[in-house]
Parts: C-alpha cells; structure tokens; sequence
C-alpha cells in the first residue's frame, strides 16, 4: 500500500485492474485505492507477471507499506508491488521508537477522555452521529448556503477538484459554479477581491489551501478585512470567513507547516476559531459564516480525516468566543486548541495514571479569548500548562500566561509553564520534526513540573 | 455630446433634462471641480494651522478625472480608490462639511474621526474608500465588481489607482480574474506622472499605462484627464462595455497633481518651470472655462458658483474646526458588530 499524501497513514484498495497471471510494465496502472483525500490509480514500478494479489478489492484500512501483491519478473524473486522505500509510512517503521515523525501517533485516533463529561450543549439524549473533521466542516458550508444565497465559496480548486484536501466535495454539484468559483493560485487578489464582495454585503467564504499560502493575504486579511468597520466609523462592514488548514501537517517542511494562531489572535476587528472535533468544527464555521464580521479558521489537515460523534440535530450551531473544558481535573489547568487538544487529553490520562487530574480547557476561539474559563479552572488547580502548537515567543500560551498572572496572581502555587514548537523553522527529517513538535511527552512532562512532581 | 443616462447620474445637482443642456452640464462640473479645488486649497491652509494631522494628500490639478468619470456613473454603482480620496468624495456628493471634519479628526466627520483623510466611506454615495495601503483598493474594487455580478445588478465598480499602484503585483492578479469571470468594473488609472517623489519613466519598463491589461486581453485607452469632456466620453464607453457584460475596462488618464505628494512633500523631484507650464497651458478648471466662454455661459454666472462654492468651503472649514473631538467612549466603538444569534 503505497503512502499517496503526506498525512496517510491507511487506505481502501478500490479495485485491481489487473489479475494474477497478467503480464505487467513499469507504468501500468494496476490498481485504484482510495485514500482519505481521493481515488488514485497505482502504477506498476517493476515488470514482471503478477504472482499473488496479497489484498483483495474492497479491504479497507490497508496501512501504508503493506504488501498488496506480488510480481514475478523473469523468473526471479518476487517484490512486492508496493510503495518506494521514501514514503511516509515506511520512514516510520524505520525510525527508532523515540523519533517518529508523530510520536504518539494520536492525529488519526480520535483521544476519548475516560471520565463520561457533561457538555452543557448538548442535552441529554440527543442522537449522535459519527463524522470526519472534513465532512463537518463541509456540511456546515453547505447548510450555510441552502440558509442564505449570499453565501459563496471561492478558493482554489474548491469546485472542480472538490477541494485540495477534500473539504468542498459536492458542493459546486449542489450551488453552481457560481457560488463555488475556483480561483487562479493568486491569494492575495482572491482574499482582496473576497473582501470587496463583502463590503458590497455579500458573504465570501475565502478558502487557502493552506494558511502558509495567506501570507501574501494577510493585507486583505487585516488592512481591509478587519480593519474597515473601524475606520469607517461603523459604516462598511466586512461579513467574511477565511479558513483552510493551519499548523503542521506531516513531512511539508517549515513553509507548509506554520501555525498562525498568534498572528491573527493579535488583530483587533477580526475573530479566529480553532476547533478540534468535528461538533466544533461543524457549529463553530456555522457561527463563522453567520457572524457579522471578518472570521478566521484555523483548521487542521491532520484531524480532517478524523472521525467524532457529533449531535445529530438540524442546526448544530457554537458560539464564538467560548472555551470547552475537555475533561476536569483539580491539580493543574492544560489549555490547548485545535489538534493539541487531543495531545492534551493523551496526557491527561497518562498522568492520571501517575495520580495526577488535570483539566483540559479546549481555547476553541481564539480570539475573544474566554479568559473567564481558564482564569477559573486555574483557580480551581492553581497551577497551568499553556501548550500550542506554534513557536512560544509572543505566542497564544504567553497571552494565555499574561492574563492568568495579571488576574489569578494570588492562586497561583507553581510558575506558569508553556509547550510548544521549539524556536526554529519546522525541519523535514523525520527525527528533527519530532524533536521540534510539541509533544504529549512534552505536555507530560510540563504538568509533572509545575506540579512539583 | 449623447446624454442618454443624464436623468440617472448620481452627480446630484442640476439633472434637468432636455437638449440645451450642454450648457448646465459644463456649470455643474465646473462647481464640483471648483468645490474640490477650493476644498483642497483649504484643506491645505488648516493642515498648516495644525487642524489637520498625519498624512493629507491634496487632489488639486486632477479635478477633471473624479468629476468627468462621475458623469457616467448611475445609482448603485461604486467607487473606490486609495489615499488621494478627497476629490473623488465630493464628486459623489458626500457632504463637504463631513469630509473637512474627518480631516480634522473629529466627531462630526463621515468615520467618526476614526479613519482620517486616507479612510472615508459613504454606502449611500457608493463610495468605498479611502484605502491607505497602495494598490489594496484594486482587489477591493474587483470584488464590488464581482458582487455586481454575482447580484446581476447591472452596476459598475470604478476603480481608481495611480502610476505608482500600477507596479502592484495584486493589481494584476485583479486584472486577471476581472477578464477571466468579465467582472463590470472599469480600471481608472490616474496618471500624474509620479509616484511619491518616483517618476513614471524611473519606475516602469511600460509607461504608456493603458497596454497594462494586454496580456489579459483588457482594453485600455489613454485620456487626456486635464479635459472633462474627453474624460466623460472614455469613460462612457469603458462603463458600456463593464455595464454591457464585456469586463473591464482600463483608462489611463493622463492628469498631473499641482501639490507635493502629501503636505510634507517639498516636491524637488520636479522642477518648478514644469509645473507652472502645466499650471499655464493645462489647466483643467481653465480648459473647462474656455468652454463655458463657448457655450455663451456670463461670467456672472460663473462668479455666483465662485461665489457659493467658497461659502461651501467657509461652512465646511468652520464645521471642521468647531465639531467635537469624538467621545472618548468611541473608542472602543466600531471594532465588531455584534452577532445575531
């Protein structure tokens, strides 16, 4: 099973459209496998005659780097038809245990707290199902249009190829080319022209491919977007949603892999959410499109593919500006968004097992932050981890540490402490990313010391 | 000249119909180009006195391009440009004593005195700013253009920018999506020959401004900007083709800005010959009295629109110098609007 994008860890292998027996060529298109993106045909990279089919069409959840079949070629031994040796998955088996490039491997599994927590959103006895990251995030662009006809969706190749990472599937099928418009690979131009359609009273939902590439945006993103109502002395709102993967992804290297949280945290004029699961991911971009005012989200290409239960109800709906605390716990406060959440959780149980009880606050927005929330789990256990996964200087953990020091001072027992990306752009190699990520050992060993443990 | 959207334009004043109008549209753009004129010689005179703070750039010497292109304009179309902005506010009829006020930063101004010279607004005048990042208003004026489409209301975005924001790289990634979706906005290139203190032929491989769209099949023409009439026609025919479902369009029009860049620009990129010769044979106040001399208009005529202009003005500066500085409490106004959920 060969890895076909940097986050794939498993696949389906659609159909063989070869049999045993066949002759095949370097280059010949063996096989369809679905991956957690897309249907891709698998050439052959050998000759030979295809010995064994190893997996059979229609198995799911095939891991990367699984033989899937045997060639023979001229009467030699067989190899197996699978990925070259470079891939994702393989680098993984290869690495020692300590330097995987995910250490925990926690992105594809979705981290149940083990304590059953009330929310207090969801009542009693609704009905849950169970949905990606990626389809609530898709569902939620698609109730938002049926709602409202000034609802639009631009971005590249969100019509046509149904979005880079999937995310925009079926929509241009439901509303039209003209309501899901692929633009030309120009962010700053699109994001510019998103705003101008917006001050005119539209609603542009404005998808990057990745939050790197709204770099060459951020001017629209603040000088136009977030600024303009202010300036205008109330008088030209922009109504907008940015949104698109944030933050590492797997082996993408520094400039696909930067996590702008703190960047658009600091901007008064604009909103930024962060959601984890795909009930926040679903009602927080809901919250987002509904919103008078320029929103960014900070999605995760990692948590895209996986799945959650999510309520099961007709218009599934989360305020902005509302932490969610995960799991409770009275010796320390762990405040986390977006895929740390789930870091923060893996942790939690670890150091249960150590007896210590942490309570995990999920930031979900980020900006307004609800300090009201971590000020008060932070007056219950007295002592905070902030973790992100961004660079710590200047950071969503030191505005998170600013604010309990000025206004929980007094119930503090142990310093503050952060975890977050080491201060060095994201290398490449497998072992360095890991070093360089922050880490459930991190956050582990974090809660351990300001717990004196 | 064919005045078959007269009755519609948004210019305001003076819309009576009928054919010995040549004559009462010659007076109508020579108020507002004298309006804006006189506004901005004030301007200048209370940024001087320390009324006016921070960045202020004058339009004075490209008064027939803001007033030439609002001709073609109708209701609901939309005009957007970057920090040279006052001009083209009080084409589009925005009250004077409200720009004068924002000017001075105080709370009878159109933001509030919140944005300044560089950032005003008006929905009701279809004006969309006052940008202050050079070429941002590009982009921003595509996207009114794509609304327009999007709406299918038949109106126009008119897009301002000048020789300098031409180097801009969003500019053509604009002019690209412009053509490639045939978005109705017509490209208004102001062409005063400097960039701040940079002339045209020091930061430009291709001067001649309107072949900027060629390679995305965007047709352009040059326009003598110091000639009212000449504006209005190319202007009529960029915003047919925009109204008409063609795309874009492009104007350069070729003006010159009699004033430094801003207030704190001593101008010694040029020489000071140059300036007066286009002062003495350019003019465009001057050219559009030449006509009005054609059309029979009195000179008495003529000194009663001197005259209200300047009484205009009058109120306009002394609105500005006695509204109140904004309340404090407006500080922190204005940063959101409150959701509705």
């Amino acid at each position: 099973m060969p890895a076909l994008s940097p986050t794939m860890e498993e696949g389906t292998l659609a159909k063989w459209l070869v049999k045993e027996g066949d002759e095949v060529k370097a280059g010949d298109v063996i096989a369809e496998i679905e991956t957690d993106k897309a249907t891709m045909e698998v050439e052959a990279v050998d000759e030979g005659v295809l010995e064994t089919i190893l997996v059979a069409a229609g198995s799911e959840g095939v891991k990367v780097n699984t033989p899937i079949a045997r060639l023979k070629g001229d009467g030699e031994t067989a190899a197996p038809a699978s990925a070259p040796a470079q891939s994702a998955g393989d680098a993984e088996k290869q690495q020692p245990e300590a330097a995987k490039p995910q250490p925990e491997g926690e992105a594809t599994v979705p981290v149940k707290p083990k304590v059953e927590l009330k929310d207090p959103e969801i009542p009693e006895g609704t009905p849950m199902v169970k949905i990606t990251v990626r389809d609530a995030l898709r569902d939620a662009m698609a109730e938002e249009m049926r709602r409202n006809p000034d609802v639009f969706l631009m971005g590249e190749e969100v019509a046509q190829y149904q979005g880079a990472y999937k995310v925009s599937r079926d929509l241009l099928q439901e509303f039209g080319d003209k309501r899901v418009i692929d633009t030309p690979i120009t962010e700053y131009g699109f994001a510019g022209l998103g705003v101008g359609a917006a001050m005119a009273g539209l609603k542009p939902i404005v998808e990057f491919m990745t939050w790197n590439f709204a770099m060459q945006a951020i001017d629209h993103i603040v000088n136009s977007a977030a600024k303009t109502l202010y300036m205008s002395g109330g008088q030209i709102k922009s109504s907008i949603v940015f949104r698109g993967p944030n933050g590492a992804a797997a082996r993408v290297g520094a400039q696909h892999s930067q996590d702008y949280s703190a960047w658009y945290g600091s901007v008064p004029g604009l909103k930024v959410v962060a959601p984890y699961d795909a009930a926040d991911a679903k009602g927080l971009l809901k919250a987002a499109i509904r919103d008078p005012n320029p929103v960014v989200v900070l999605e995760h290409e990692m948590m895209y593919g996986v799945e959650f239960d999510i309520p099961d109800v007709e218009d599934w709906v989360v305020p902005i500006g509302k932490a969610k605390v995960r799991r409770e716990g009275k010796d320390v406060t762990i405040t986390a968004h977006s895929r740390m959440v789930g870091l923060a959780l893996k942790a939690a149980e670890i150091l249960a097992e150590e007896g210590i009880e942490a309570e995990i606050v999920d930031l979900r927005t980020i900006r307004p932050l609800d300090h009201e929330t971590i000020l008060e789990s932070v007056k219950k256990t007295n002592r905070l981890v902030a973790t992100e996964e961004g660079w710590g200087p200047m950071g969503v953990g030191a505005e998170i540490v600013a604010r309990v020091i000025e206004h929980a001072f007094d119930y503090l027992d142990a310093p503050p402490l952060r975890v977050h990306q080491e201060d060095v752009p994201l290398p490449y190699a497998a072992n360095l990313e890991a070093l360089s990520l922050p880490s459930v050992d991190k956050i582990v060993k974090a809660a351990k010391a300001v717990c004196y443990k | 000249m064919a005045r078959t959207r007269k009755a519609e334009t948004s210019s305001g004043k003076g819309t009576d119909t009928g054919v010995s109008n040549r004559k009462g549209d010659l007076l109508d753009s020579y108020r507002s180009m004298l309006l804006i004129r006189r506004f901005e010689e004030r301007a200048g005179q209370l940024y001087g006195m320390g009324l006016i703070g921070g960045f202020c750039h004058l339009y004075i010497g490209q008064e027939a391009v803001a007033v030439g292109m609002q001709k073609v304009a109708v209701k609901g179309d939309q005009i957007i440009t970057g920090y040279r902005d006052h001009g083209h506010m009080l084409a589009a009829g925005m009250d004077p004593n409200e720009v004068m006020a924002e000017l001075t930063g105080r709370a009878g101004g159109s933001s509030k005195g919140k944005g300044g010279s560089m950032h005003m607004f008006s929905v009701e005048a279809g004006f969309y700013g006052g940008h202050g990042i050079v070429g941002g208003q590009v982009a921003l004026g595509t996207g009114l253009a794509l609304a327009n489409k999007y709406r299918e209301n038949g109106n126009v975005s008119f897009t301002y920018f000048g020789d300098g924001a031409a180097n801009q790289g969003q500019v053509y990634e604009s002019f690209n999506m412009a053509q490639l979706w045939k978005l109705p906005v017509v490209y208004v290139i102001e062409n005063n020959q400097y960039a701040m203190g940079t002339s045209l032929e020091r930061a430009s491989s291709e001067t001649d401004l309107y072949k900027r769209g060629v390679s995305f099949r965007i047709p352009g023409e040059a326009v003598d900007g110091m000639d009212i009439e000449a504006v209005e026609a190319a202007g009529r025919k960029a915003a047919d083709h925009a109204r008409n479902g063609e795309g874009p369009y492009i104007l350069e029009v070729k003006t010159y800005r009699y004033r430094g860049h801003s207030m704190s620009d001593p101008a010694k990129y040029r020489s000071k010959d140059e300036v007066d010769e286009v002062k003495k044979t350019r003019d465009p106040i001057d050219h559009l009295r030449g006509l009005l001399d054609a059309a029979r208009v009195s000179e008495e005529e003529l000194k009663e629109i001197d005259a209200e202009v300047k009484k205009i003005v009058a109120e306009a500066a002394e609105f500005a110098r006695t509204s109140p500085e904004p309340d404090p409490s407006e500080l922190y106004t204005d940063v959101y609007l409150e959701a509705a959920q």
